[in-house]
């Protein structure tokens, strides 16, 4: 507890010392408290971020350098897995694997836990003014669910045959005649994610109807709750036909059923030992239902985190706010009708097509509203330039490239030719990688006074964005060029057998210089990896040795989770606030301060009830 | 600061807490079945005309269940209604009829699975369908009840009135393959076990929180007896949900 928030907050320090009763293990392990349950989320999140990553960097080895040990990783490798690694060598089964970890782990392990799960947990009862989620035993069990969902993931590299392989989209007949177990755990580890993910948002939604302060009207929200709150919608009703879809392919794997396995099916030459009669097609259209609205749960979040931040160090309101939660809204509901456009390929014939096109483009509508309003908001502001706003302020181009480079995937006719090659990589990294971790970086270094105390380390800061955006850039860039000269994405070798190298009479074969790209992404991936070290030293350093704030709103913000003592106790406010004013009412002329707090008084207006 | 509207209702809305949170896990559970009846709809649509079974389940044993289910659904409001009434007796004595009825609706249901299991289709090496229940079991034969088709595409439709069923001796000799009409048989069997399975699952989900309030968390109505009201409101919104799944599936595979 800050010596400054005792003195604004007389009661706080009697509150939190009623608390501290509580043993170690109520406390940083079956905590009910949002905010402590929001940096759990956060940590394990973090710790997966980092392990997805390593994947990833072992995969680009592998692309690179086919066939060739892998340097520093290789003999651990080959000790922990045995021969699926033999020798420090990346096998065929452990890149598939790689792959098909990487892009698990990466979107319900990492990025969803943190964007949503962390953030919204940590900050969405206090932006409204709320004590705590509505429902804080169910959020400790979503927590629980989340561990043992990431523990039946992790440990599925262990068994026998390793993890699952077939991709993070897990399309069946593949998914279920590779003979080993590893999609079986994948498939028990997503049915635990997704009753993790549906508790949370069924308290996130609860907690957003039920529990704002009085005077906490809808429309002033601050626009980060907007967000988490369309996002929960997504979760909530998106998620479970993935979980339908995950029993039936579990039933299939384990009951012997052939929801997904058609008649006639062939492995290995000979004909299944199955029933029949199920359809590919099914699991296909039963996951894109969820895993589109997912992309949009990838990106909401990092949308709000930015309209803050912007909002803040800008010292302006942002800009057109009703714009953004109609915008919001939109997005939410469009999401639920463009799945297919992940099957062009799969002969649904162009009637459908066309549908799914006319709505893929609509959705980009709003997409464009939010992301107009946000530059628009930047216009004659005086902007300060922290690590935080360095983050959002390439977040908006980043987000802009990988929203544009998804028009020619949402059209049937280039899609034919794009789909499933490293275009498609490169256009959903831009949105992921530059897009929602640079927003989560953004939202890690904004709100850690809040959670601490203290600041992060400026410099340190500053490093690490610009490494990130430049290397981020020399990854994802050349990717585009690969695509587009037709490398397929998923290929062990990177490639190489379909090289002009390899097979110079073929008209088409991949160029050198797209082969030689494959290098070059190698080493600006260990340039990411190398500036992600002062990251993680400055977050543990900053908790004990960070400059301290000073103040209980070290940025001058205007939301109310900046109202509160810091960090804010159990309970949250030391007295229940009430809210006079909408969310971003900064450098309102007429004022002395350029920030008026959600909770200031207003004596022209009383705070109703809703 | 204590959480708020967690008993009382918030003015605004007019809900307190739980009933909003109960509200969308059902929302959630709509979109939970409705992706498997949409899968039903999908595999049934892309069935070769004439090999998708009807007749297979037995009618009135669903239609007593779907009775079982609904009276379980009119107790659920009377043990409610009967705690707004400040009646605690009538309560008790509602929702032991609520449990009585889940544990009738899941017996019967372990009736129907053991019927499935029992039941064989035995592809002989002349080419012909034995198809039956097995009664006697010896090292050179076995006896089912039951009988034996040319066609496959006979043992389909059950609704013809004129099935003969009887005991018939099988030499194992003549057996080329067997398989129980478990969810592997084919893909009526996979949906109507997995569907059946998983709302049988809710049911006893649904047993499980009532037969607590019914029991050890019914002393909560001595200290609170608005929050106890409040919880048997609640878990009667999720018996009846799970009562409505039943309404659905009832029609679907039984019926159609």
């Amino acid at each position: 507890m800050q010596a400054t928030a005792t003195e604004a907050f007389p009661h706080s320090g009697a509150h939190a010392a009623h608390h501290q009763e509580a043993g170690f293990l109520r406390t940083y392990v079956f905590s009910t408290d949002h905010k402590m349950i929001g940096l759990q989320y956060g940590f394990t999140a973090l710790c997966f971020l980092l392990f997805g990553f390593f994947l990833m960097l072992m995969m680009r080895w592998q692309i690179a350098h086919p066939g060739k040990p892998v340097p520093i990783m290789g003999p651990m490798l080959a000790s922990l897995l045995g021969n699926v690694a033999a020798n420090g060598i990346i096998s065929p089964d452990l890149y598939n694997s790689f792959g098909a970890m990487h892009g698990t782990i990466m979107v319900f392990l990492a990025i969803v836990p943190l964007a949503f799960a962390a953030f919204g947990n940590y900050l969405v009862p206090l932006q409204i003014g709320a004590p705590d989620m509505a429902f804080p035993r169910v959020n400790m069990a979503s927590y629980q669910f989340y561990v043992l969902g990431g523990t039946v993931m992790f440990f599925s590299f262990f068994i026998p045959g390793g993890a699952a392989q077939a991709g993070w989209t897990s399309y069946p007949p593949l998914a279920e005649v590779v003979q080993t177990n590893g999609q079986t755990f994948w498939l028990i580890g997503m049915i635990f994610l997704i009753s993790s993910s549906l508790l949370g948002a069924v308290n996130f939604i609860a907690t957003v109807i039920q529990l704002r302060a009085p005077g906490m009207t809808w429309m002033r929200l601050p626009f980060f709750v907007w967000a988490q709150f369309v996002t929960a919608f997504l979760l909530l009703l998106a998620f479970p036909p993935l979980e339908a879809a995950g029993i039936l392919q579990l039933m299939d794997k384990v009951a012997g059923t052939s929801f997904f396995l058609p008649t006639g099916l062939a492995v290995g030459g000979k004909l299944a030992h199955i029933s029949g009669g199920g359809s590919p097609l099914l699991w296909q259209h039963l996951f894109w239902f969820l895993a589109h609205p997912e992309v949009y749960v990838l990106i909401l979040p990092a949308m709000g985190i930015v309209a803050e931040i912007i909002a803040n160090n800008t010292r302006k309101p942002i800009w057109g706010y009703k714009s953004l939660v109609y915008s919001v809204l939109t997005i939410g509901f469009l999401s639920f009708i463009v799945w297919a456009h992940h099957m062009y390929l799969t002969g649904m014939g162009t009637k459908i097509a066309t549908f799914f096109q006319t709505t893929t483009m609509l959705i980009s509508i709003p997409s464009v509203i939010i992301l107009t309003c946000m530059f628009i908001s930047l216009w004659g502001g005086s902007i300060r330039f922290n690590t935080p706003m360095l983050f959002v302020m390439a977040f908006l181009p980043m987000f802009g490239i990988g929203g544009l480079t998804g028009l020619p995937l949402g059209l049937s006719y280039s899609d034919i030719y794009l789909h499933d090659t490293y275009y498609v990589i490169a256009h959903f990294h831009y949105i992921v990688a530059p897009g929602t971790i640079f927003a989560i970086f953004a939202g890690i270094y904004y709100w850690f006074p809040k959670i601490t105390g203290r600041f992060m380390n400026e410099f340190w800061g500053k490093i690490h964005f610009w490494g990130s955006l430049i290397f981020m850039n020399l990854i994802f860039q050349p990717m585009f060029a690969q695509g587009m000269a037709g490398m397929l994405r998923r290929m062990a070798d990177g490639g190489a057998n379909y090289s002009g190298a390899k097979t110079p009479d073929t008209v088409g074969g991949l160029s050198p210089f797209i082969m030689g790209l494959h290098t070059w992404i190698l080493w600006a991936a260990v340039g990411l990896a190398l500036v992600q070290i002062p990251f993680v030293i400055n977050l543990f350093w900053s908790i004990k040795h960070g400059p301290e704030t000073h103040s209980d709103n070290p940025w001058d913000s205007t939301t109310l989770e900046w109202q509160t003592p810091t960090p804010p106790p159990h309970g949250n406010f030391a007295t229940a606030p009430l809210v006079y004013r909408g969310p971003y009412e900064y450098s309102v002329p007429g004022h002395e301060r350029d920030f008026t707090p959600q909770n200031e008084p207003d004596p022209a207006c009383e705070p109703s009830p809703a | 600061m204590d959480i708020p509207y967690t008993v009382e209702a918030r003015p605004d809305t007019g809900l307190y807490n739980a009933k909003v949170g109960i509200w969308l896990f059902l929302a959630s559970e709509v979109m939970l079945f409705g992706a498997l009846f949409s899968a039903y709809i999908l595999l049934r649509v892309g069935a070769p005309a004439g090999y998708w079974p009807e007749g297979w389940l037995n009618v009135p044993l669903g239609t007593l269940n779907t009775m079982v289910l609904i009276t379980s659904s009119i107790t659920t409001v009377m043990a409610w209604a009967s705690l707004k009434m400040h009646q605690f007796g009538r309560f008790k004595l509602f929702h032991a009829i609520t449990l009585l009825m889940a544990l009738t609706f899941l017996s019967i249901k372990s009736y129907e699975y053991h019927d499935k299991f029992t039941h064989f289709e035995i592809l002989l090496k002349d080419g012909r369908f034995a198809d039956g229940h097995i009664i006697e079991r010896a090292p050179d034969h076995i006896v089912i009840h039951g009988r034996i088709v040319n066609d496959e595409k006979a043992l389909y439709n059950l609704h013809e009135k004129h099935i003969q069923l009887k005991e018939v001796t099988i030499q194992r000799s003549q057996i080329k393959s067997m398989e129980r009409y478990g969810p592997w048989h084919n893909t009526y069997c996979a949906l109507y076990f997995t569907l059946t399975g998983l709302h049988a699952l809710h049911v006893i989900g649904g047993a499980i929180v009532i037969g607590f309030l019914w029991g050890p968390g019914s002393k909560l109505w001595e200290t609170d007896p608005e929050r106890f009201t409040n919880r048997v409101e609640v878990s009667g919104l999720f018996w009846h949900f799970v009562d409505l799944v039943w309404i659905f599936l009832f029609p679907v595979l039984y019926l159609l």
